[in-house]
Order: structure tokens, then sequence, then C-alpha cells
């Protein structure tokens, strides 16, 4: 039997990353040094709001997608 | 004063953020072309540059942001693209933009159709970047796009308004604003736009790689102004015969043989 680690495996902006000791999207953006006011999160493919980021837990092989607004015509 | 979905618009010279040097030249150029409208695109975060943030540079609530689909090459991407933009932004502004070659960019008018009826049945203010074509531009106004935005020429090419037959065509039937976007490459080609009675025009590149981007936004400010004030004042009508400026009665018709 395995130890348990609190890792898992999730696909970040097409990426494959390890997390360690992160449970929620908010975990995430915080261990990124992202500030969650300036960039918005789909979780496969679902929109997470800013409100949910807390409550947004995530899960082993999940897709997640952080975006935001750069310069465009 | 120029109205799109109830929204008024003091200026009709709407730019895009794309291909600044600095966030600092960008903001600079914006507050020179004293725009009210600026375009932005959506794209996954640079994990290595969590501090590259364009949107410390510009003030919210100073400008009207107009999110675009750029990127997506049919009408699905570019739902999920709307869907992301209007949870970023807060606003359901969108310029959408549907563009399966990469090469010409150009916009595909049957998948910017189809996105069109659905984002407005969802709720966004759709103004749709499209071919400079006439009966397309009806159908994306009776699907209810807030406006529509026929290209000058391909994105990004500086040729100018190429399309302008069919512009005028277009501007003659709309009843919505219409906003010429893409190929604006100087001053005199936005000037032209405007002249024709295009009710805005966007421009990016021009602006964004241009010696001095700054002096460049003021120098568009100023023709946008002047062609509008043109279309405004009523153009002349354009002929192939000689008109005389000149009076034509009193000349001195006779007496000038020794010119002989």
């Amino acid at each position: 039997m395995k130890p348990y680690t609190n890792t898992m495996n999730i696909t970040l902006n097409g990426d494959n990353k390890l997390l360690r000791d992160i449970s929620s999207v908010a975990d995430l953006l915080k261990s990124l040094d992202l500030p969650p006011e300036s960039v918005v999160v789909e979780l496969n493919t679902t929109i997470i709001t800013p409100d949910s980021y807390n409550s947004a837990i995530l899960a082993e092989n999940d897709q997640v997608e952080i975006i935001r607004f750069v310069g465009g015509g | 004063m120029l109205t799109i979905a109830g929204t008024e618009f003091r200026s009709r010279l709407f730019l895009g953020t794309g291909k600044f040097s600095s966030s600092t030249v960008m903001a600079d150029a914006i507050k020179a072309s004293d725009c009210q409208m600026v375009t932005v695109a959506l794209r996954r975060v640079d994990l290595d540059n969590p501090e590259d943030d364009i949107m410390k540079a510009l003030s919210v609530r100073d400008y009207t942001f107009l999110p675009n689909t750029s990127g997506a090459r049919n009408a699905e991407e570019a739902i999920r693209l709307a869907n992301l933009a209007r949870a970023a932004s807060g606003t359901s502004w969108l310029k959408l933009e549907v563009t399966p070659d990469p090469r010409t960019l150009l916009p595909d008018p049957v998948e910017t159709l189809l996105a069109t009826e659905k984002l407005v049945k969802d709720g966004f203010i759709v103004l749709p970047y499209m071919n400079a074509d006439p009966i397309l531009a009806l159908k994306l106004q009776d699907a209810g796009a807030a406006a529509v935005m026929p290209l000058g020429s391909p994105i990004g090419t500086n040729q100018g308004v190429l399309t302008d037959a069919m512009v005028e065509i277009i501007i003659e039937q709309a009843r919505v604003p219409v906003v010429v976007d893409a190929g604006i490459g100087a001053p005199s080609h936005a000037a032209y736009a405007m002249e024709m009675g295009a009710d805005a025009v966007l421009v990016n590149t021009a602006i964004s790689i241009a010696g001095d981007p700054i002096a460049m936004a003021a120098a568009f400010a100023k023709a946008v102004d002047a062609g509008r004030t043109a279309y405004i004042a009523g153009m002349g009508q354009r002929s192939k015969q000689a008109s005389a400026s000149s009076p034509t009665d009193g000349k001195l018709s006779s007496d000038l043989g020794f010119l002989a």
C-alpha cells in the first residue's frame, strides 16, 4: 500500500502539473502568485466564478485553464 | 454622439491593445487617442510571468472594454471564449471574431452568424468582425448584432479600405452602427472610412507598431474627427466632367490674342 501523500496530477493550461498540498482553485491560484481577480478559471470546461474559488475542489486528472486578458485587436 | 447598445461614445476611434512595446506605451497611446473603447484578447496565463497583467495599466472605469474572441476557429470556440470573457470582464460587450485560417485571418461568415445568434440570445452585446458583405451585414443585424464591423483589408496589413464599394453599401443599409475594422494603416484611411459615413473605426497595428505610437494615436484622433466632420458637412458628388471653380462669366476671352 502506498503511503498517503497529498499530491495529485492535473492538466494546467495544457501541461501536466503535479500539485502538492493543494485542494481548491483558491489554493492553486495562491501557489501560482496569481491575484484571483486578475484571472478567470475554467475547471473541466466549466467556468468557476471568483466567489467559488474556495469551494471548487480539484481532483486527480482535472483539466484546469487559467486565462486572463492580454493585448489584442 | 455614437450610441451602441444604449452606451454613448464621444470618440469614434476604437483602439486595439495588441503589439505595443510596453504597457506604458499602450496606456499613453490610448490616452493620446482620446478613445473610450478598447479591445482586449483572452489567452492562457503565462505561468512563468504571473505579474504580466495588461489590466494593471488600464483603468476599468475610464474605458469600455471590448473583449474579442480572437483565436476562435468556429462558433463553438468563440462561444466558449465569449463566456470566459464575460466572466473575466463582468460585462457583456464582445467583439466576435471567428477566423479559421491563420494565414489570412479572414472571418468565417457562416460560423460568425451562428455564434451571433446564440450569443445575442445569451445576453451578449455582440459586435461581429465580418467580411465587407452587405447581405451578411443585414443578416447579422437581424440576428441582433449591436453593430457590424466590416474589414477594410486583412488584419494587420495596413492596406486601408480596399473594400470601400461594399462598405458604402453596408453603411447605406445599416440600422446599427458600422465600425470599419482591420487593415486601417494610416490616418488617411481612417478619415476615408469616416467620410464614407462609417460610425467609427477600430485601429490597432497602425498605432502600436508606429515609430511613435503616442503621436500616431493623436494623428488618428484628428483624422477620425476630420472625416466625421466632412461626412456631416456633406461631401460633393464625384464627377468625370470638369466643373470650373472660377467664374465662367466676364472672361477676357477675345482680348487675349497675345497668348496665341
